[in-house]
């Protein structure tokens, strides 16, 4: 088991975000966390990074007991995120060599020129790339940056944070494939959020649907497929997501 | 019988430090009493179509267009007079997101009497049943409350429709959709739709409805064009979508993952220059 989370609680200023939520991922596995905004998906997902106020429960990451939101140097080389919106998640004045360096320098690994060329051509961008800024990019091609950003130190475990949801529907296949590509080629760990029933179905084997910081319910993505359902509010969410007609209403 | 809106080879451009850009690059379209879609990337002029027909343009861009009239009332001859009478009562539009699109000092039934009192000769008293009556049409279980209420107090789904409220609220007959329902939850999206299918049916408006979304569009209107590069490459029934020929709607209606389907890669549009010649 890579990550074993129990019971876990995260409260901001009195507001229950999650409440005692449990999941459990095995390694090389791909989980999706679904729901609507204000179901607690993200937090969950920030929780684990430890950038959220976890107020109860355990988060076991790699055997270790994660305690607060301090993280050993070993985790955060092991354990990357992805965000949502790459207009936001890289840093505007920097170029694209500036910000692979940087989790470089950090973690203290050399040989950094190869690294950034391997990883510019992991997620298929050219050399030519190495020194832009992000305005010069197009959004597909920043969240392939920010997608080498997160790879550059070998991790093992990836957090996405709907890393498709601000891209347009040609540009998500790319970047869907890119994903799915890294993850077979270095045996990752994925847990995804979205908001989207179809990526993550598609994505991740098996999925937790949330709903106001709670787990529904989780089964894999073939039960979801074939309606096997428990709860009626993913059966809900499924229907909404077929798009619209004049039944459904 | 004359279409509710013409509109022949319309073009948007913008001067910019390195030359023109080309936002809409010669379009036309007819639109009567009927939905229609206008699908395509960002980029591709879509959201610009719908701004120039409304003659919201910002400057410096500049529209031209062979023909552009709104029931016999030609748009490129519209002095801002014209244009303030028609926007609001005879042509409305709905935008994406109502945190930017509602103003945020002014509560919500002030919001909607406004637009009754500015182009109808209405009482104080006539304009708030109307707004009520309104507000309960978009399905709001307590219009008095939400009638007091600020935008900031409202969910996003309950201002959307406090939106569409708004822009109905003195029948128009055309409306102009701008991604209405992609700041919402799926479920709540679902709901809006359904108001505003109703409310478009009963009164019999012509609609406009844009989006990035072909299977949204295509489960809503009647018809579709898709955009490319500020050029329509395709105009569809929806009825036909399956059989779309132009390889970027196929491209389009391909790349998306579907629940219950298993293609590992999802295939990948191929762009060609053509498309954009």
């Amino acid at each position: 088991m890579t990550i074993r989370i129990e019971n876990l609680s995260v409260t901001f200023d009195g507001f229950r975000a999650l409440s005692s939520a449990s999941i459990s991922v095995d390694k090389g596995e791909s989980f999706g966390l679904v729901g609507e905004s204000g179901s607690g998906k993200s937090t969950l997902l920030r929780a684990v990074a430890g950038l959220a106020p976890v107020s109860g429960g355990t988060i076991e990451v790699n055997g270790e007991m994660l305690s607060g939101n301090r993280r050993s140097r070993a985790f955060r080389r092991a354990v990357q995120m992805v965000f949502q919106d790459p207009y936001a998640s890289l840093h505007p004045r920097q170029t694209v060599d500036r910000q692979l360096l940087e989790p470089l320098a950090i973690h203290g690994i050399g040989d950094s020129d190869k690294r950034i060329l391997k990883a510019l051509d992991e997620v298929g961008l050219g050399p030519s790339f190495r020194f832009r800024y992000p305005h010069q990019l197009s959004g597909g091609q920043r969240q392939r940056v920010a997608i080498a950003r997160a790879l550059i130190v070998e991790p093992e475990i990836l957090l996405l944070d709907e890393p498709t949801s601000a891209l347009d529907a040609s540009v998500q296949a790319e970047v869907l494939n890119l994903l799915e590509e890294v993850r077979s080629r270095h045996g990752l760990t994925y847990v995804m959020v979205s908001h989207d029933l179809g990526v993550v179905t598609h994505m991740c084997s098996r999925l937790a649907v949330m709903k106001s910081g709670e787990i529904v319910e989780t089964l894999s993505s073939v039960d979801l497929a074939g309606s096997r359902m428990v709860s009626d509010y993913t059966r809900r969410l499924m229907v909404a997501s077929k798009g619209f007609t004049r039944e459904a209403v | 019988m004359m279409p509710l809106l013409t509109v022949r080879n319309l073009s948007v451009t913008y001067p910019t430090r390195t030359g023109l850009v080309e936002a809409v690059r010669g379009i036309s379209f007819d639109l009567g009493r009927e939905r229609l879609g206008i699908v395509g990337e960002s980029g591709s002029g879509k959201s610009q179509t719908g701004r120039a027909i409304m003659g919201l343009t910002p400057p410096p861009g500049i529209v031209k267009a062979d023909a552009l009239s709104f029931s016999g009332i030609d748009l490129l001859k519209a002095g801002p007079a014209t244009w303030r009478d028609m926007r609001g009562s005879r042509m409305a539009m709905i935008l994406q997101d109502p945190k930017f699109s509602l103003n945020p000092v002014m509560t919500i039934g002030r919001q909607i009497t406004e637009t009754l009192r500015h182009h109808e000769n209405v009482t104080k008293r006539e304009a708030q049943r109307r707004a009520l009556d309104m507000l309960e049409a978009v399905q709001i279980a307590d219009p008095e409350r939400v009638f007091g209420l600020y935008p900031h107090e409202v969910s996003g789904g309950m201002g959307q429709r406090a939106m569409i409220a708004m822009m109905l609220v003195c029948g128009p007959e055309l409306l102009i959709a701008d991604e209405p329902t992609s700041a919402l939850d799926v479920t709540v999206q679902l709901e809006v739709l359904g108001i505003l299918d109703r409310l478009v049916r009963d009164k019999g408006m012509g609609l406009v409805f844009i989006s990035h979304d072909l299977r949204l569009v295509s489960s809503f209107c009647d018809r579709v064009l898709v955009m490319y590069a500020g050029r329509i490459v395709e105009e569809l029934a929806t009825a036909d979508l399956g059989s779309a020929t132009h390889p970027y709607t196929r491209g389009l209606l391909d790349c998306t993952p579907k629940i219950g389907e298993s293609r590992h890669p999802l295939p990948v549009l191929e762009r060609q220059k053509e498309w954009a010649a």
